[in-house]
């Protein structure tokens, strides 16, 4: 039996690297990903909880989190291909026409 | 006591004329303003003629309560008005000579580009004094009262781009609410202690009232601060100082306002307190002194002035006095007697002054003036006829009336010879001054050069106090002569000779319905209802005196020709001798022709540490150092701290991600070190 600890451990080194990659990387798809990285961290220690606890929610609750992020992976991608068309970059540094 | 429900019309007609002229005026031809300012006031005066017809002793007083105003519990105040015989005289002077001078205006005013707001005005004060004259209780009064200020105030300083003239509305406007603060406590002592302001019911509660004889107590201090509201709108010591300088004001304004209806006011009103004045001696005897010495503190002015309209102005201000010596003496209709007569001859001398003044484009100064008789005979005419009823020639108005007032000062219980002494004094001093300037402006040889007009007038001191224009010729600075600029001097038109003979006719019979008592006896009504032995006594006192009262008249009329011999020894037969004098008396001539100082030393007194106080404690310290400060410094707070603030908000996407992921992992630490409570 694996301890709980383990799971959580992984769960916070997969969100770190997600917020990590959030905050340093440019590139948008990157950046698109680690959003997916921070989600799938929490989802693990969903997961864990609920086997830990012998409770369904914590599952029930992951497959919640899984329909939003296909949802916002396809919207977000389609927006992406966007701009890419109209600025011809990903570089989020240099997507900032609506700043002052 | 019966309702009129004419008496509210009164007021209310030269209220609608100014409100006319006031909102269309600038845009409507001359001769629409005139019609408007003129048919207002004529129907005021017509309403006035009206009621005076159909006034009858039996019925009066006749009073009209037009709306509610103040109710609040047992105090109530109503917009009423009040018609006695006091009022009835009151408001036939002020229509009557309010209507000619009206009339007069339009010719003298002609010419100014402020035209239909001088109609305005006139209009507005004419409904204030009716409102001050007609009320029946004081705090309408008092509406009026502050209303004429106001209208004064914007008369005076008409032409405002002159310094002076606005310095000189200020200087009006503040000494007055001076008196107006006396006036005010005044009506507070009352609501306190009677409950009411309203004249009937103030008067019915002071009348079970004893004499006050220890000189002090309520009705004295009511009565002496209504002595403080009248000394102030009545130019009394101290207060007189306004008047001479409201001369900068276009001379129809003087004649209307600064000498025949406003500055009555007060006198007015002590008369209609006669009830608190009769059962407050002290009060009465305050009157009596400060009416007195004024009448001949002014007159000594008077007679050093060269500024043919400052002598007018010291000359009103010394009749005043007459008429508070008059009340102070318990003869309140004497004084209203003066009042009326006064009315008409200082209105008809100041209105003359404004022909002559007229005529020869803006001079004032008298020593410029001479010989004008050939030039003007009607000005000439009218003039003669207002300075021998000022000086109390019989058989013209002012005899009757000044007469009357020093008899009654010599003989009435509250009188003594002392004031019958000065009061002569006075009169032969009146007597000199205004022979002395009918001589200098219409005999001799014409001293002024027309081509040379100094037309441009000395710009005054920033500060009135400071003003010496008792030596500086005034010229009218704005009055627009432009299209008939004549070199010599000329009459005046006959829209302003008119009012001139009108009221040189009233100067002449005026005086003649006090003959024999029949004014104080149609006045008597009102009076009566004071103290009732003091009538008793006076006419007993008059059926002893009957031979004293010939002598004292004697040496009244003595004292009018010795004062017009001196005049024309002075200034017709020997003219070099007046400067001799002057040398001679050296610093009292000195003094006296600088008004005796009066107004630099209220300056240093006053004046000064007020302004500098005001200008240290209050102006630097409390408002720039406490006020301004703490308000400055908040805002400089709130802006340092922005100021750091704002620097989070870069719109960097990843910072603020960083920003949330530095609170989450602070939470998270937090949650960690203290641990989850529930």
């Amino acid at each position: 039996m694996v301890p709980l600890s383990y799971y959580l451990i992984l769960s916070g080194i997969l969100f770190m690297c997600g917020v990590l990659g959030f905050l340093i990387k440019r590139n948008i798809i990157t950046i698109f990903m680690s959003i997916e990285l921070m989600l799938n961290g929490v989802n693990l220690s969903f997961v864990a909880f609920a086997a830990h606890w012998h409770q369904l929610s914590g599952q029930v609750f992951v497959f919640f989190v899984m329909v939003v992020a296909a949802a916002e992976a396809a919207v977000g991608l389609a927006i992406i291909i966007a701009v890419y068309r109209t600025r011809e970059t990903l570089n989020v540094d240099q997507v900032n026409l609506l700043k002052l | 006591m019966t309702s009129n429900p004419y008496l509210w019309m009164v007021p209310l007609l030269p209220l609608a004329g100014a409100a006319i002229n006031g909102f269309f005026g600038r845009r409507s031809s001359k001769q629409a303003i005139t019609t408007i300012a003129l048919v207002f006031c004529g129907a005021a005066f017509a309403m006035a003629l009206f009621l005076a017809a159909t006034f009858s002793p039996a019925s009066a007083p006749y009073y009209y309560d037009l709306a509610r105003w103040i109710r609040s519990g047992n105090f109530q105040v109503d917009y009423s008005f009040y018609l006695d015989q006091l009022s009835l005289v009151m408001l036939l002077v002020v229509t009557g000579v309010g209507f000619l001078i009206h009339i007069y205006s339009v010719g003298y005013m002609w010419d100014d580009d402020g035209y239909y707001r001088f109609m305005c005005y006139l209009n507005l004060f004419m409904f204030f004094m009716l409102m001050l004259v007609l009320a029946k209780n004081y705090l309408v009064m008092f509406i009026g009262w502050e209303g004429v200020g106001l209208a004064s105030y914007l008369l005076i300083g008409f032409w405002f781009v002159k310094d002076s003239a606005a310095a000189a509305g200020k200087k009006a406007f503040i000494v007055n609410r001076i008196g107006d603060f006396g006036f005010l406590i005044a009506l507070f002592l009352m609501i306190q202690h009677f409950g009411s302001l309203d004249f009937t019911r103030v008067f019915a509660a002071v009348q079970p009232l004893p004499v006050e004889t220890a000189g002090s107590g309520l009705l004295t201090a009511i009565g002496l601060l209504l002595m403080v509201g009248a000394a102030g709108k009545s130019a009394q010591i101290p207060l007189y100082i306004w008047l001479p300088d409201a001369m900068e004001g276009p001379t129809p304004v003087s004649a209307l306002i600064h000498a025949a209806t406003m500055v009555t006011a007060g006198v007015y009103m002590v008369a209609r307190s006669h009830v608190i004045f009769e059962r407050a001696p002290t009060a009465l005897m305050v009157v009596a002194i400060i009416g007195t010495l004024t009448a001949l503190f002014a007159a000594t002015i008077g007679i050093a002035q060269t500024d043919i309209k400052k002598v007018l102005a010291y000359s009103t201000v010394s009749q005043l006095g007459y008429m508070f010596m008059a009340c102070g003496v318990g003869a309140f209709s004497a004084g209203i007697f003066h009042l009326m007569t006064h009315a008409f001859f200082k209105g008809l001398l100041f209105l003359a002054a404004g022909s002559v003044i007229h005529g020869i484009a803006g001079e004032q100064d008298m020593r410029k003036m001479g010989g004008l008789r050939y030039y003007m005979p009607w000005t000439f005419l009218t003039m003669t006829i207002g300075t021998f009823a000022i000086a109390g020639f019989p058989p013209l108005a002012g005899f009757f009336s000044k007469d009357e007032i020093l008899w009654k000062a010599f003989s009435s219980p509250y009188g003594s010879w002392v004031y019958w002494l000065l009061g002569i004094t006075t009169a032969f001093i009146t007597s000199f001054y205004m022979f002395r300037l009918w001589f200098l402006t219409f005999f001799g040889d014409y001293r002024g050069d027309a081509a040379t007009h100094d037309v441009t007038h000395q710009s005054a001191d920033a500060h009135a106090m400071h003003d010496k224009h008792g030596h500086d010729a005034h010229g009218h600075g704005q009055h627009g002569h432009g299209s008939h600029e004549q070199s010599s001097p000329h009459e005046s038109p006959w829209v302003m000779l008119g009012p001139l003979l009108v009221l040189a006719l009233l100067s002449f019979v005026g005086g003649w319905i006090g003959i024999g008592g029949r004014f104080e006896h149609f006045l008597a009504p009102v009076f009566q209802s004071g103290v009732s032995s003091e009538l008793a006594h006076e006419t007993a006192g008059e059926a002893a005196g009957k031979g004293t009262e010939m002598l004292l008249m004697l040496i009244s009329v003595t004292a009018a020709v010795l004062g017009l011999l001196l005049a024309w020894t002075l200034y017709l037969r020997q003219p070099q001798l007046p400067a001799r004098i002057a040398d001679r008396l050296g610093g009292i001539y000195r003094a006296v022709s600088n008004k005796y100082y009066v107004d630099e030393i209220y300056g240093a007194l006053f004046v000064k540490p007020l302004l500098d106080g005001s200008t240290t404690i209050l102006w630097h310290f409390v408002d720039q150092g406490l006020i301004d400060a703490a308000v400055n410094e908040a805002a400089d707070a709130a802006r340092h701290v922005s100021d750091n603030a704002r620097h989070m908000q870069s719109g960097n996407l990843r910072s603020y991600a960083g920003w949330v992921a530095a609170g989450g992992a602070v939470v998270i630490a937090y949650m960690v070190w203290m641990g989850v409570t529930k």
